[in-house]
């Protein structure tokens, strides 16, 4: 509970009294209090509709006399409540001092019975090919607050079976139980308003306006907020079950925003990624696009063996041929914000161990204002916060290649980064003793001497700093391919071959006690303590670098942003 | 308290309606005395306005009988906001049909009603929402608009008084819905006629474009220009104690004469209108039902007595249906609702079930749609007595239609779940006999033919 006891007043459900934050919406405040307010059309993140009807409870006031606005009391002295003499509906109250409600009544739980009964006559009940069911909220609620048979015998109504609304969203209109959340996402959170119903009564239909779609980005959001399964992904439509589905806490590395997700994974295969709520950072929100990310683990461009000059060798090969030619140098590291917290402290370990410079690329396009900001990578801002660089990168490495033209730069260690697209041409690189780490093939991996396939931030784990400074952790979703290890590892080996100086492979948890102490503004952190929601770090020591990304969802940047590159990523 | 009056009429909004040589043009409204009292009352503070309707006991004619000087009461006068007038002519509830000689035949006198309480409640613009069906009405509503603006009698500065106010036509798409007050809110701000949810979105504060409005029927707001005319306190003397003024009742259905009637409040009983005024039962035949004031309103049956203590006289009284005077407080007694005065009649020779199904038909296709209860009952209800009424019937029926009906009332945004849930819950105990009896004779291969009439 909240500490500040000020801004707490006190209700009473069922008899019990709780203190619950001033103006907290009803269904929340009963659910901060352990209690269950079933509910379909709420959602905190949208405006209140009232129309399921689900979340109906009686609702009472402390009892004030009209003339004279003096309390009643009752015999005891203790003030007595009103009762209304109809059911009212939780979500459209806001806590206020000495609300009373009871969620056990009878009468409440006749309205529920009676809703549910309602919700069902018309429904299809093709739970059995349903992608819904069993994270379905007409299930749930069924199974807990229904009556267990139906008294229904008339015809149901027949209602278009797979409407498409937009490229990544079918609706099945029989499935609806038209509770406008989808309709109100569109208008107020996308403000795109293309959804609507059409006819009236148990007739009404979920259609888009003449002539639009459901195209925004952002458009998988209503399928998320369905409470049942009318709204479905076309990606993920009839592909699994949901019950075998594991999901794991992860961040959408689309861009700098860092919004929160679930990864959902059946014998180390993604099936879907949805978004996590963090009201700080996307609330329950999330683009299109960085739900489609997980198709990189098996994208045809996926790098899965280590090559020395082209030729496959086996990990350990590879690394210690990396070694080799990082040592013999002279050396440059080339890396970006796509690298997690640990994998830049880890290079920053490297270029202690065999100094060279350490050049970050750009990767900041046209951000949406929201949740796709300017800055492609997530994790730039780490790159500050561990030392790596100090002001803000460049899209073009001049000054590598200048240095590789010289001479003065032998041996480039690419974490990731296609240097060809940074200005440094395939003569020059065909010269270079290039160390490749990376998860996909492009023109510059063709020309490593050393490629070490790597990761996604799918298959291992770590943190980023999105741009509000906020230190986030993702979690491991499923196995890496075989014979791969994660980027912290391959480091840390590199490192010891290097240095002579073997250390077994850290754990997070290792890693992080050796972060915490080097680093200063990460200090008294663990893994651990990042937690679900992240931690904000003080980012004021860089108030004064123009950050690319604009005004985005819950971000507004310190500075005029730079301009961006418009590069693409 | 009852005492049995000479039947008539008393005329004050109907005045001039089916009048010998009236027309609905300004002229004629003029020479009978038009606008003499909105000159009148422009002469007043708006607040004194109120306080005489206040006064008045006035209450709203669209069904729901509250209070009218009560409801401007309530209108936010703070918020810094315009304010508006919105006149519901939306008039759809089946068996109503007293609006509609307003707009048609005296529409000079709606717009001098409306003309005064906005001014009344400092109102910046105002509405009327007409029913799409009544195309004429509305081009007889713009017509006389534009004759009274023609005289200054709104627009700009009306009459010099430095108060300027428009009214706006605006009609309906043909939803019941629409009259709901609040759907029709939405309506007009041109959106589907989703009532809205209450709290927090009571008219009085956040209505129309979220601004203070205020919602009157169109009787409501001819009679108005009687309170303003006569003082409020004059006019409370009409009626009895909690409902003062007349009220037009328009009978349909099984009499000789069906028409509307505008009778004082208590003045007479059902009795009296339904034998005097509309001449009777048809010939041979016998009353069997009543629908006393808009098919929402709760059926009330020939038989059935009502044991009332009544709160004016604290005198019991026992009555049949047609002793109940026609007051609203003497109606609301025997558990229904004086409503719209629209009353329907059936006699013996309706089919009781198929009467309740007519009208689960209609509330079926006229919800919204927009909350569960409402929307899955209706329908629920509409195919079920539907189904019943196509001979397949079963006797658990009988109880569902009203279990469904429980279900709804009370449960949902607008008062549509009532009008849905009232019609079942009032019908099924007092005729559940005559459907059983229905549902076995049709099992046996049996026709159906509650009286022996014949069928037509
Ligand atoms: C389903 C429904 C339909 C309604 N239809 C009408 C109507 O057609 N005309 C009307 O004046 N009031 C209608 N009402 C009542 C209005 O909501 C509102 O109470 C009325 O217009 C207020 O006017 P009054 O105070 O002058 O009676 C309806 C109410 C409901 C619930
Ligand atoms: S499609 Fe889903 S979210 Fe949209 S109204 Fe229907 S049930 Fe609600
Ligand atoms: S009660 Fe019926 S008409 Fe009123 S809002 Fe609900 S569904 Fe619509
Ligand atoms: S959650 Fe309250 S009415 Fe739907």
């Amino acid at each position: 509970m909240p500490e500040d006891a000020s801004k707490l007043v006190n209700i009473n459900i069922d008899g019990q009294d709780y203190k619950v934050p001033a103006g907290m919406n009803m269904v929340d405040a009963a659910s901060y209090c352990g209690v269950e307010i079933p509910h379909y059309c709420y959602h905190p993140k949208l405006t209140v509709a009232g129309n399921c009807r689900m979340c109906l409870v009686e609702m009472g006031t402390p009892m004030r006399d009209r003339s004279t606005g003096e309390p009643v009391l009752d015999e005891n002295g203790v003030q007595k409540i009103g009762w209304m003499p109809k059911p009212a509906i939780a979500c459209a109250s806001n806590a206020t001092p000495g609300l009373h409600i009871r969620t056990n009544s009878d009468l409440t739980k006749a309205c529920r019975t009676g809703v549910m009964e309602f919700l069902l006559v018309n429904h299809p009940l093709d739970c059995p090919i349903c992608d819904q069911a069993g994270e379905c909220r007409l299930q749930e609620f069924a199974t807990d607050y229904g009556r267990g048979y139906s008294r229904f015998v008339e015809e149901k109504n027949v209602k278009p079976k797979r409407t498409v609304l937009g490229p990544r969203v079918i609706l099945d209109d029989e499935r609806c139980i038209l509770c406008s959340r989808c309709v109100r996402f569109t208008e107020e959170i996308d403000e795109n308003p293309v959804l609507g119903f059409t006819q009236r009564g148990s007739h009404s239909t979920l259609t888009c306006y003449p002539g639009q779609e459901l195209d925004s980005n952002y458009s998988l959001n209503t399928v998320d907020i369905c409470p049942v399964g009318a709204l479905t992904s076309t990606d993920f439509r009839f592909k699994m079950r949901v019950w075998f589905l594991k999901p794991v806490n992860s961040i959408c590395t689309e861009s700098s925003a860092g919004v929160n997700t679930e990864v959902w994974s059946r014998e180390g295969k993604i099936y879907r990624i949805t978004p996590r709520r963090n009201d700080a950072v996307n609330d329950t929100w999330m683009a299109d696009s960085g739900r489609a990310l997980y198709k990189q683990v098996e994208a045809e461009s996926r790098m899965k063996l280590p090559r020395i000059s082209g030729n496959q060798v086996s990990l350990a090969e590879a690394i210690e041929r990396a070694a080799e030619l990082i040592k013999s140098g002279p050396t440059a590291y080339v890396a970006s914000g796509k690298l997690s917290v640990e994998e830049q402290f880890l290079l920053g370990k490297l270029a202690k161990v065999k100094p060279g410079s350490v050049y970050f690329v750009d990767h900041s396009r046209e951000g949406d204002s929201r949740l796709i900001s300017e800055d492609a990578t997530p994790n730039l801002r780490g790159g500050l916060v561990t030392g790596l660089i100090s002001e803000l990168p460049g899209e073009r490495l001049d000054a590598l290649a200048d240095a590789l033209k010289a001479g003065e730069v032998k041996t480039v260690v690419s974490f990731g980064e296609n240097l060809i697209n940074a200005g440094i041409g395939p003569e020059l690189l065909k010269k270079t003793d290039l160390v490749y780490l990376g998860t996909h093939r492009n023109d510059t991996t063709d020309l490593a001497r050393v490629l070490i396939p790597t990761l996604t931030v799918f298959e291992k784990a770590g943190s980023f700093i999105n741009r509000q400074f906020r230190l986030q952790r993702f979690l491991q979703a499923v196995p890496g391919l075989a014979g791969l290890l994660p980027d912290v590892v391959v480091l840390t080996r590199i490192l010891g071959d290097i240095s002579g100086d073997k250390t077994p492979d850290p754990s997070m948890t290792e890693l992080w006690a050796e972060i915490a102490q080097a680093i200063p503004a990460l200090k008294d952190l663990s893994f651990a303590k990042i937690g679900d929601s992240g931690v904000e770090l003080d980012g004021s020591a860089y108030d004064n670098l123009p950050f690319h990304e604009k005004p985005g969802w819950h971000y507004e940047p310190k500075l005029e942003p730079a301009t961006t590159s418009g590069s693409s990523f | 308290m009852i005492q049995k009056l000479p039947v008539q009429e008393r005329r004050i909004v109907y005045k001039h309606v089916d009048e010998e040589g009236y027309t609905n043009d300004i002229e004629c409204y003029l020479k009978n005395g038009g606008y003499e009292v909105m000159k009148k009352a422009y002469q007043a503070q708006p607040e004194d306005l109120r306080q005489e309707v206040l006064n008045s006991g006035l209450k709203g004619r669209g069904g729901a009988g509250f209070p009218t000087g009560m409801k401007w009461k309530f209108v936010d006068h703070k918020s810094g906001k315009p304010i508006y007038l919105i006149c519901n002519a939306d008039e759809s509830e089946p068996g109503t049909f007293k609006d509609r000689q307003l707009i048609y035949q005296d529409p000079h006198q709606l717009i001098e009603g409306m003309m005064i309480s906005a001014f009344a409640n400092n109102c910046a613009q105002a509405f009327i929402y007409i029913r799409g069906e009544f195309i004429n009405g509305a081009r007889i509503l713009e017509n006389a608009i534009e004759e009274a603006r023609a005289k200054n009698f709104l627009g700009d500065d009306v009459l010099g008084s430095g108060y300027s106010c428009e009214i706006t036509v605006c009609r309906g798409a043909g939803a019941y819905i629409c009259g709901e007050e609040t759907g029709l809110i939405e309506s007009l701000e041109g959106k589907r006629g989703y009532p809205r949810v209450k709290p927090p979105y009571f008219p009085a504060v956040l209505g129309l474009y979220q601004c203070p409005t205020i919602v009157n029927n169109v009787e409501t707001l001819c009679q108005v220009k009687h309170v303003i005319d006569m003082g409020g306190d004059e006019f409370a003397k009409i009626g009895v104690k909690g409902d003062s003024g007349t009220h037009i009742w328009g009978v349909s259905g099984h009499v000789q004469r069906p028409g509307y009637y505008e009778i004082e409040a208590g003045a007479c009983t059902f009795g009296d209108l339904l034998h005097d005024f509309c001449g009777g039962p048809l010939p041979g035949r016998q009353f069997k039902a009543l629908i006393p004031g808009g098919s929402s309103t709760k059926v009330l049956k020939w038989g059935e007595k009502f044991k009332v203590k009544h709160p004016n006289d604290g005198q019991e009284y026992e009555w049949g249906v047609e002793d109940i005077p026609l007051d609203a407080i003497s109606i609301g007694l025997c558990g229904t609702f004086l409503g719209t005065g629209g009353s329907i009649v059936m006699d013996d020779s309706t089919d009781m079930l198929e009467a309740l199904a007519n009208l689960n038909a209609f509330y079926g296709h006229e919800s919204c749609g927009q909350c569960t209860p409402c929307r899955e009952g209706s329908l629920w209800l509409e195919k079920l007595s539907g189904r019943m009424t196509s001979g397949k019937a079963r006797p658990e029926d009988v109880p569902l239609l009203k279990d469904i009906a429980d279900q709804v009332a009370g449960r949902t945004i607008c008062a549509h779940g009532e009008a849905v849930a009232w019609p079942v819950q009032s019908a099924v105990p007092k005729f559940q006999d005559e459907y059983l009896d229905k549902i076995s004779k049709q099992a046996s291969g049996q026709r159906y033919n509650p009286a022996g009439y014949p069928l037509i």
